[in-house]
């Protein structure tokens, strides 16, 4: 139990103490070396670089250095990454073999070691984080603690002014003040579907009841998104304060945070912080005591796509099957166990202990004019820098993919780019330079998503990325409604049926109008935004669904039984070595004459292409 | 399973008991307490499902139902290393699908199914969270990165003379 006095003081002391973190002129004879331990970064082997470096560090006896485990620097193609502040000298792709020289050349001998320097996209060395192209257009809010405090140590949090927010609610701030900022900030719901966050605090707190309860949705199910996982890795106490906040504001004394299993490490910070908190007297009854009682579970989720939905969330809170139920009522009237109850995504609390501290007008002066703030995306896929990017709204797609991303790797052309997974869509050459807001984004046919930017280039099937998508919608769904039950199946049967070159137009005409009354009339998002990869494909890239279909021919050979083997003699060398691996002799000829296949033998294995060494087929 | 006559049900598994001590009997505990026995058995044994149905007054049915609905569990014991390929999008548009082609052909299983020696098993999982490696596959959770179908074939064969 420690007293408001208590946590004062070691806001005031830690914050001196880690002062070099984030001050380059930090007067210090202290170093600290931070290693990335999101799930990225200890993948390839992070924690055994931390091992090493202490296990160095104690041989030595080497005095005033520490080494520290963060959250995610964000530039995870790099990983893993290692930092030395207060210098903030920036080590990429770091290997547990490679920490002795790290130790020897920059903490002993005051040099850079140069091999381990990332190299940025113009090719120049970069030496600090900061001068990465890939920062330059960033603006972190909701990640602003990631890569620079301990996750697991509550005081380094509360170093750089946590729980701070949480205190000036409960002394200085109404309820009502409190929405009333939160509404003037222009904050919408993260998770996708942009509700003003103000509006859902307000109804809730409105709604009757006693009992009340604040829910956090981090079950992250978009695949290849993981901005929510990155938060609650690198600072899980943002998001346990500002559900704090928030149940002060609507009057719950109780919270859930409900998180996919498939997330240990998320999983076990958040546990590890909500430990802290408990202890410290932050979390539970009567705290600082104000007569506020708060406290937070965590509840794992166990891998369904529509739990991510807040109404099937509930029903699995509960321990039910993750069905979503019929709204209204909505959950700020109808919502765990029937109570009244606040949902909101990860990154959307993230944003809230800022707002507290910094003010709706500053808040509201980042973005445009309807899209207020910043937004956490997941950038993969055919892109230089894959990671994590936060940037303010309003950003165009163009620099996100060319500035941040880096462009596109191996001299290829960028084709589309996928926001908000299986139920987003693509975003062609054409809109690369919009700006990334809600409104923006939905006028084209796509939408904001989670966060979730995949970058394709131009080898990429937009049909056979439509079937993919489609099959993990009918994967997913939950079943409770026919038009997501059978009509997503019915469209994947059309799409292979396309990829296999068995569709003629009157199947385009029958998925499309399916794609309608799915959108229209499933019960839940999940199902009325299952068809948007389908319809924003077909908007942009019709010509490839049609020469899909009459010419049976697949532009990019993603589609394996519309691709054709053929020998290119301009490139061919004549030297036999696809004849002579083909597993069923399709490929006739001689070194003389030179080499064809014969494209009723041959089954399309793609050994050929594969052993040529001249790229000839 | 073994034949031994379970009726009466006076051989209590006392796996299980630890499992089921630290929760409340309260029916919402279902899906926390089947993430438990999942990670312990590596399946949903039968018997577990009996224990907790008694535990918690689930009937057996709604128990079946929360099993099948959920991804995360497997009503059958995987093989002793587990193959998960990952289909996230991102691995996907990096060519995951190859990674998980040259599996099928290297084990001669298909996903969700295990060699008959009971070695391997094969899973397709969406987003581990590595995008940044991608495309990936993990044996018994050890992440393997930026694979190819050649690195993967290395890897079991590795795994192979275990």
């Amino acid at each position: 139990m420690k007293t408001l006095e208590e946590i004062r003081k070691i806001r005031e002391e830690k914050r001196k103490e880690l002062d070099l973190r984030v001050n380059l002129k930090a007067n210090t004879v202290e170093k600290h070396i931070l290693v990335c331990r999101g799930t990225g970064c200890t993948s390839s082997h992070s924690p055994q670089i931390i091992e090493k470096f202490r296990e160095i560090i104690k041989e030595k006896n080497i005095q005033n250095v520490k080494v520290i485990q963060t959250g995610c620097f964000g530039l995870c193609s790099k990983g893993p990454i290692v930092i030395i502040r207060p210098e903030d000298v920036f080590y990429s792709m770091v290997k547990p073999e490679d920490c002795e020289e790290i130790i020897n050349t920059h903490i002993l001998g005051g040099n850079l070691v140069e091999r381990l320097l990332c190299k940025d996209i113009d090719k120049s060395e970069v030496k600090r984080l900061d001068e990465l192209n890939f920062y330059k257009k960033q603006k972190r809010i909701a990640l602003k603690n990631c890569g620079i405090i301990d996750p697991e140590n509550i005081d380094e949090y509360i170093a750089f002014d946590g729980y701070k927010a949480l205190e000036k609610v409960l002394f200085e701030m109404t309820a009502e003040e409190v929405i009333n900022q939160i509404s003037e900030s222009g904050l919408r719901g993260r998770g996708g579907a942009g509700f003003p966050t103000g509006k859902k605090w307000e109804f809730t707190r409105i709604a009757k009841g006693t009992q009340k309860y604040v829910v956090c949705n981090a079950d992250e199910g978009d695949p290849g998104a993981f901005m929510d996982r990155s938060i609650l890795e690198g600072d899980p106490h943002s998001v346990i304060e500002a559900m704090m906040i928030a149940g002060y504001s609507i009057g719950a004394d109780k919270g859930y945070i409900y998180v996919r299993a498939e997330y240990p490490i998320a999983v076990q910070r958040l546990k590890v912080a909500i430990n802290q908190a408990r202890e410290y007297g932050i979390l539970g009854e009567n705290i600082f005591n104000t007569g506020f009682n708060f406290d937070v579970d965590v509840r794992l989720g166990a891998g369904a796509f529509v739990c991510g939905e807040e109404t099937a969330l509930l029903e699995s809170i509960e321990g039910k099957t993750g069905r979503p139920r019929l709204k209204p009522p909505f959950p700020a009237n109808y919502g765990l166990w029937g109570k009244p109850t606040l949902i909101n995504n990860v990154e959307t609390y993230a944003n809230v202990t800022r707002i507290i501290l910094n003010g709706a007008k500053w808040y509201s002066s980042i973005g445009t004019e309807k899209s207020k703030g910043t937004k956490v995306f997941a950038l993969g896929g055919n892109v230089v820098n894959v990671g994590l990017v936060e940037v303010p709204m309003g950003t165009t797609l163009r620099e996100i993919v060319f500035d941040i991303g880096g462009g596109i790797p191996g001299g290829k052309e960028f084709k589309a780019a996928q926001t908000g997974g299986p139920s987003g869509g693509c975003i062609p050459k054409e809109h690369l330079d919009i700006p990334i807001d809600y409104e923006s984004l939905s006028e084209i046919g796509s939408m904001m998503g989670s966060g979730g930017l995949i970058i394709m280039d131009d080898t990429k099937c937009m049909v056979n990325l439509a079937k993919f998508y489609l099959g993990f919608i009918v994967d997913e769904s939950c079943g409770k409604c026919t038009p997501c039950r059978i009509g997503t199946k019915r469209m994947l049967e059309i799409l292979e049926k396309i990829t296999e070159g068995k569709a003629d137009m009157e199947d385009l005409e029958k998925l499309e109008r399916l794609a309608g009354t799915v959108k229209t009339s499933s019960v839940c998002g999940l199902g009325q935004t299952a068809p948007n990869p389908v319809l924003s494909t077909l908007r942009y890239f019709r010509d490839e669904y049609l020469e899909h279909i009459k010419n049976k021919n697949c532009p990019t050979g993603e589609c394996k039984a519309l691709s054709h083997m053929q020998i290119n003699p301009e490139k061919c060398k004549k030297c036999g070595l696809c004849a002579r691996n083909c597993p069923v002799g399709a490929i006739i000829g001689s070194r003389e004459e030179g080499y064809k296949i014969d494209v009723d033998k041959c089954i399309k294995c793609g050994l050929c292409k594969s052993k040529c060494n001249f790229k000839a087929i | 399973m073994d034949n031994k006559c379970q009726c009466g049900g006076d051989q209590k598994d006392e796996r299980m008991e630890k499992i089921l001590k630290p929760y409340k009997q309260d029916k919402s505990n279902l899906i926390q307490i089947l993430n438990d026995v999942q990670e312990a058995y590596g399946y949903i044994p039968r018997d577990a499902q009996l224990a907790i149905s008694e535990y918690l007054g689930v009937p057996m049915a709604e128990i079946y139902g929360v099993i099948t609905f959920y991804s995360r569990f497997s009503l059958k014991p995987k093989g002793k290393y587990n193959v998960a390929v990952c289909l996230g999008t991102a691995c996907y548009v990096k060519g995951s699908e190859k990674i998980l082609d040259k599996l099928k052909e290297k084990l001669g299983i298909d996903v969700g199914q295990t060699t008959k020696d009971g070695k391997f098993s094969i899973e397709a999982t969406r987003c581990i969270g590595a995008c940044g490696l991608a495309p990936v596959f993990t044996v018994n959770g050890e992440v393997y990165g930026k694979a190819t179908p050649e690195l993967l074939e290395k890897v079991i064969d590795e795994y192979m003379n275990k």
